[in-house]
């Protein structure tokens, strides 16, 4: 029973790892900004990579593959948000300039 | 069902391949390789081969991508269009691939466990292992042990790479300070870079020793050391990173993987056996195999490490180098 | 039929590897000559590896309870091969950066126009 439960918790997991993958590809190919493309891949990073990790924990049980997994989330997390912030604040240095919306309202 | 993986990845790769023949600017084309060589680990994870692919995903998707980058980043950024016609060089291409096509008819099959490859030695390497060297992880004691000698030149390809690129790019230049306007602001960065250094040395040195039991070994190690040192030198700047490790101790330690790993290899003629016999390093046979492949890997390790991290100093210094000084 | 299903892995990497082996002969950029060269190497890595899989194995990591695992050889030829292609793409990457400062430019064809006057 427990079993069947955690089986299908991690398939809701990594399906909806899955589909945040997808989002943020989809964002990065149809934005049309820099910016806005780089906070869709952001979504990549963060949510898609986290939640495809969680669902493997869960596969994985009560043992030391569990907690590399841990290991690998807890390093994604610092590292994913880190290397979005260094390419936005590197487009501003060379003066890309965001696109802005100035239509009269 | 599990082949569909298999053709899903080598659809990927011929795409990126394709994108890669037909991109101009250069900077996407340091990009498009890194895609590619994941793939490729990914591949390699498909196929069993783990240990090769920690091997491809630090080198091909880590280090050859920041030392393409550094090379771009020094040169102009487009790819102008060629003069002559690209009939010949495409009824080469086919006229070869067409051979090669051929060629495989008479190979066997993808997975067949009766192909001749896995006849001769293979078996002997995996039933012998257990005993006679007591290391889980096959692949490491065929690379350290059973084929000791190709690893030992392996490691002087890279050495002498390293005096190639010292000799190419800068041998005599002053310690250069150069640094992307702006990124000391960074606050971020300069935190996270100064968190991730120690994690970073300290899984490179779990990935050496670990090489026993699971993947890894001297390699995969020296180029994760190498990254940390370029991770703080890409927030702190070049020239701090120089201060915390100098290139004079950098072409030291480049000598000295090498050394350690024909000192071993002689060690053992001393005491009684041949070059690089581990099992008369220690008074039980498996032992000495155990410290034989220990040091080596050290060796290994450090020499790679040392080589990367000189190559990324040479490039990057490359920048602030004044015209009188070429 | 089983022939193609055999070989298919083979004939895909043939394909990469004539990709590599065109990008050297027929783009004039120098980079992206290494470029090409280094997609070739890859797919001759590929190649290797899927010679070495044995159908139902698994990686050379002796375990208990498994009897069937991956050719362990071609393994370690092709992580030297990384290794060596790492030396060679920094060494072709560093006399790419010094031929662009004698030259001022990294297009073969101009580099050969420059040869010939100079």
């Amino acid at each position: 029973m427990m079993d069947t439960v955690l089986d299908v918790l991690s398939w809701i997991l990594l399906l909806g790892g899955a589909i945040f993958l997808l989002v943020g590809a989809i964002g990065a190919l149809r934005f049309p900004d820099f910016y806005t493309r780089l906070h869709a891949v952001s979504v990549c990073d963060t949510m898609g990579a986290g939640l495809v990790l969680v669902g493997l924990m869960l596969q994985g049980g009560l043992s030391l593959v569990t907690v590399k997994l841990l290991l690998v989330f807890y390093f994604m997390m610092f590292t994913g948000p880190t290397a979005v912030h260094a390419l936005a604040a590197a487009a501003m240095q060379s003066k890309q300039k965001p696109l802005v919306d100035d239509r009269e309202p | 069902m599990g082949h569909l993986v298999d053709i899903v990845l080598l659809g990927l790769l011929m795409i990126t391949g394709f994108a890669i023949a037909r991109m101009r600017s250069l900077l996407a084309l340091a990009m498009l390789t890194s895609i590619y060589s994941l793939l490729s680990a990914s591949l390699f994870v498909v196929l069993d081969a783990v240990d090769v692919a920690l091997t491809e995903a630090a080198i091909g998707a880590g280090i050859s991508t920041v030392l393409m980058m550094a090379a771009v980043a020094l040169t102009n950024d487009e790819e102008k269009t060629p003069w002559h016609a690209p009939l010949l060089p495409s009824i080469v291409v086919f006229a070869t691939g067409a051979a090669l096509v051929y060629g495989t008819l008479d190979m066997p099959h993808y997975g067949d466990p009766s192909a001749p490859v896995h006849q001769h030695v293979a078996p002997t390497y995996l039933q012998d292992t257990p005993g006679v060297i007591g290391v889980p992880n096959v692949v490491t004691s065929v690379l350290a042990s059973y084929r000791g000698y190709d690893t030992l030149g392996e490691v002087t390809v890279i050495f002498t790479a390293g005096v190639g690129v010292l000799a190419l790019l800068g041998y005599r230049l002053r310690r250069c300070n150069i640094q992307v306007p702006g990124i000391r602001k960074l606050v971020v960065l300069r935190v996270i870079a100064k968190l991730f250094f120690p994690l970073i040395l300290l899984f490179a040195l779990y990935v050496l020793f670990h090489g026993d039991y699971g993947p890894g070994g001297g390699f995969q190690a020296g180029v994760i050391f190498a990254t940390g040192f370029i991770l703080y030198a890409l927030a702190f700047g070049l020239g701090n990173a120089q201060r915390l490790i100098p290139r004079a101790f950098l072409r030291i330690m480049m000598a000295t993987g090498v050394l350690i790993y024909a000192a071993v290899g002689i060690e053992s003629m001393l005491l009684g056996g041949k070059f690089l016999e581990y099992r008369v390093l220690a008074d039980d046979p498996v032992t000495g195999q155990h410290l034989g492949i220990m040091l080596i890997e050290v060796g290994v390790g450090i020499t790679v490490a040392s080589v990367v991290l000189l190559i990324y100093y040479g490039f990057v210094s490359r920048h602030c180098q004044a015209p009188e000084d070429m | 039929m089983s022939e193609l299903l055999g070989h298919f892995n083979y004939w895909i990497v043939i394909v990469l590897m004539m990709t590599g082996f065109y990008i050297v002969i027929a783009r004039p950029n120098l980079i992206k000559k290494i470029i090409g060269l280094f997609i070739f190497q890859t797919s001759v890595f590929i190649l290797f590896i899927s010679m070495a899989k044995i159908e139902g194995g698994t990686a050379p990591i002796i375990e208990e309870g498994i009897s069937v695992y991956s050719n362990p050889l071609p393994h370690v030829l092709i992580l030297t091969a990384i290794v060596v292609s790492l030396a060679t793409t920094a060494l072709g990457l560093a006399l790419v950066v010094r031929i662009r400062e004698a030259y001022g430019t990294m297009n073969e064809d101009d580099i050969h126009v420059q040869d010939e006057e100079g």
